[in-house]
Parts: structure tokens; C-alpha cells; sequence
């Protein structure tokens, strides 16, 4: 396995554009849920945001339960985007533009509203957050969105729809 | 997790909370996460560097939520013990896991990632946005309509 990965071949087909911007990335995405653990002792995913800031506009039971998490959890999207703006001015070089078309940014989007809500976490709850912890249930859960994450997308890119 | 009678609002709580953030959308900027095009790429198995990004990011959490609460300390801003992120299982976590996985691979964007890439001027995530808090306001509803009126909920099923 190790020796396969050395093969400068292979490596060149699974990581054409290397992994020192994806392990970095993730550094720094680990070193912001380890600064908001260390001085608050709370472990924040990004999703209940979307639950805990309806809270504001509806009086739902299921939004309500998250009112005293809202304000801290704005300005933790807040500081999200603020990073995303410094990573693009300080080395991206201006503005990323996506060329996924708008319906499947709309549909994904809704089924990822609602998916995440209903399995307790996303990508960061459970596949940072909960697989550090170690946690049986999510890592379940990352199994799960991640196995059908890519029969999804390949199912999709196999029905031509591009991008 | 925090109550009302606790420090979540004091500027210092709202400092850190905003420091985290940063460095969390930063991370999702600079691994490329926030672009949709990247993620496909990941799922359709023709860039397996996101893997890094996860796993990555799990390492550091992973070692910080092993060895922190063995200190004995309490979180200076909160006092609140340092745990771990340990929910229950039920089917419910396979079913909204299937769920977000077929928006995750049709859309390339998880929310986070959203957030962060807002950021870095990809104006139309605007659209995965709107998707992700009418799909979260949808369940609410129906989970609120289910808990209050249990009944209806049992015949429903």
C-alpha cells in the first residue's frame, strides 16, 4: 500500500494537485474548533446555525430550543466568511466564481438542510467534530453521507449533467 | 449547551467564538473546500485530496478532545467541563446521513463550506444557502408539528 502510494504514477492520478493544500486546509479548520473548545469548552458544527438563527424569525419548538445558541452561533458563521474573505484576498487573488449550475446548488442545498438537521450533523458535526470525539454515531453518519455522496455524484456525472 | 445564565454573550466569549471561525473558514478556503468543483472532483474519484481535509482537521480535534479533559481543567470563559461530541444513535442518523449525501454529491457544498465560500465571492452558493435553511426550516416544521401532536404523528407513520 505505502510503496503503491510512492509510485509517483499513482499518486499523480489520486492527488493531481498534491495534498499540501488539503492537509493545511484541514489544520486550520481542526485549529478553529480547538481555539472555540479550549476557551468556551463547546464543540461547534457548522449546520445547527441554519435551526438556531430560524429561531429568530419562527417560534417553532424545534428552532426555539436553540434561541440561547443563536447569537454566538452568527458570529460564528460571521468569522467563517471573514476567513473565507481573507484567504481570498490574501492568496487567492480575487473572487472564486462556481460554475455548478443553480439548480443543483438549490436542490443539493435543500436535501443538505435537511439531511443534516434529521442526522445530527454534517460534515464538520460529525466528520471533524464527532470523529474526533471518537463517536460510534458518527462515524456512521460519515459513512453513510459519504458513501452516498459519491454514488450520487457519480451517478450524475454519468448522466452527463455537467457542470 | 450554553444556558441563559451563562457567558455567551461577554465580548471576550464573542472574540474567541469569531477566532475560531476565522481560522475554520480560512481552513475551508485554502483547501479549496469551498469550491463545489472540488468537492465533485473528490466524489467522482479524480481528486482524492479532500480526504486530507477531513481527516486532517479530525487529527487535530481527535488529539485535543483525548487529551483535554484529562487535565481536570474547566474552560476559562464558560466554566463549563471539556467534553466530547457523543450523540445517540438512532435511525435517524442513517436516514438524514442518505438525505444530506444526495445533496452533498449533487451540489459539491456542505454548510460550512458555504458559509466560507460567501467568502471567497462565490456569489451564487446564495442558492445552496436559500436551499439549506428552507430544507432546515421544512424538518423543523414537520418535527415540531410531529413532537406536538403525537397522535397524528403515530397515525401518520
Amino acid at each position: 500500500m505505502v510503496s503503491e502510494l510512492l509510485d509517483p504514477s499513482l499518486y499523480e492520478t489520486l492527488f493531481p494537485e498534491g495534498v499540501t493544500r488539503y492537509a493545511v486546509g484541514g489544520l486550520f479548520v481542526g485549529l478553529g474548533v480547538v481555539v472555540i473548545y479550549l476557551g468556551t469548552g463547546i464543540i461547534a458544527g457548522a449546520s445547527t446555525f441554519l435551526e438556531s438563527t430560524l429561531s429568530y424569525v419562527s417560534t417553532q419548538t424545534r428552532f426555539q430550543r436553540y434561541r440561547f445558541d443563536r447569537d454566538w452561533r452568527v458570529v460564528f458563521v460571521l468569522g467563517i466568511v471573514l476567513g473565507g474573505v481573507i484567504y481570498a484576498v490574501g492568496w487567492q487573488g480575487g473572487a472564486f466564481v462556481t460554475e455548478v449550475q443553480w439548480w443543483r446548488l438549490l436542490v443539493g442545498g435543500f436535501l443538505v438542510g435537511v439531511g443534516t438537521r434529521i442526522g445530527k450533523g454534517c460534515t464538520s458535526g460529525h466528520g471533524v467534530c464527532g470523529v474526533g470525539s471518537a463517536s460510534k454515531t458518527s462515524i456512521v453518519g460519515v459513512v453513510t453521507f459519504l458513501a452516498v455522496a459519491v454514488g450520487t455524484a457519480q451517478l450524475v456525472m454519468a448522466l452527463g449533467v455537467m457542470p | 449547551m450554553t444556558g441563559p445564565d451563562s457567558h455567551a454573550n461577554s465580548p471576550l466569549f464573542l472574540l474567541v467564538v469569531l477566532a475560531g471561525g476565522v481560522l475554520f473558514g480560512f481552513g475551508l478556503g485554502f483547501s479549496h473546500m469551498v469550491r463545489p468543483e472540488v468537492v465533485l472532483n473528490f466524489l467522482q474519484f479524480s481528486d482524492l485530496g479532500l480526504l486530507f481535509v477531513m481527516f486532517g482537521a479530525a487529527v487535530v480535534t481527535g488529539v485535543t478532545f483525548a487529551v483535554v479533559p484529562r487535565l481536570g481543567a474547566t474552560a476559562p470563559l464558560t466554566g463549563a467541563n471539556y467534553g466530547r461530541r457523543l450523540k445517540s444513535f438512532d435511525t435517524n442518523v442513517v436516514v438524514g446521513g442518505a438525505i444530506f449525501g444526495v445533496g452533498w454529491g449533487l451540489s459539491g457544498i456542505c454548510p460550512g463550506a458555504a458559509y466560507a465560500s460567501l467568502g471567497v465571492g462565490n456569489v451564487p452558493i446564495i442558492w445552496a444557502l436559500v436551499g439549506m435553511f428552507a430544507g432546515a426550516y421544512l424538518q423543523g416544521r414537520w418535527r415540531s408539528y410531529r413532537a406536538e401532536a403525537p397522535e397524528v404523528a403515530a397515525g401518520a407513520d
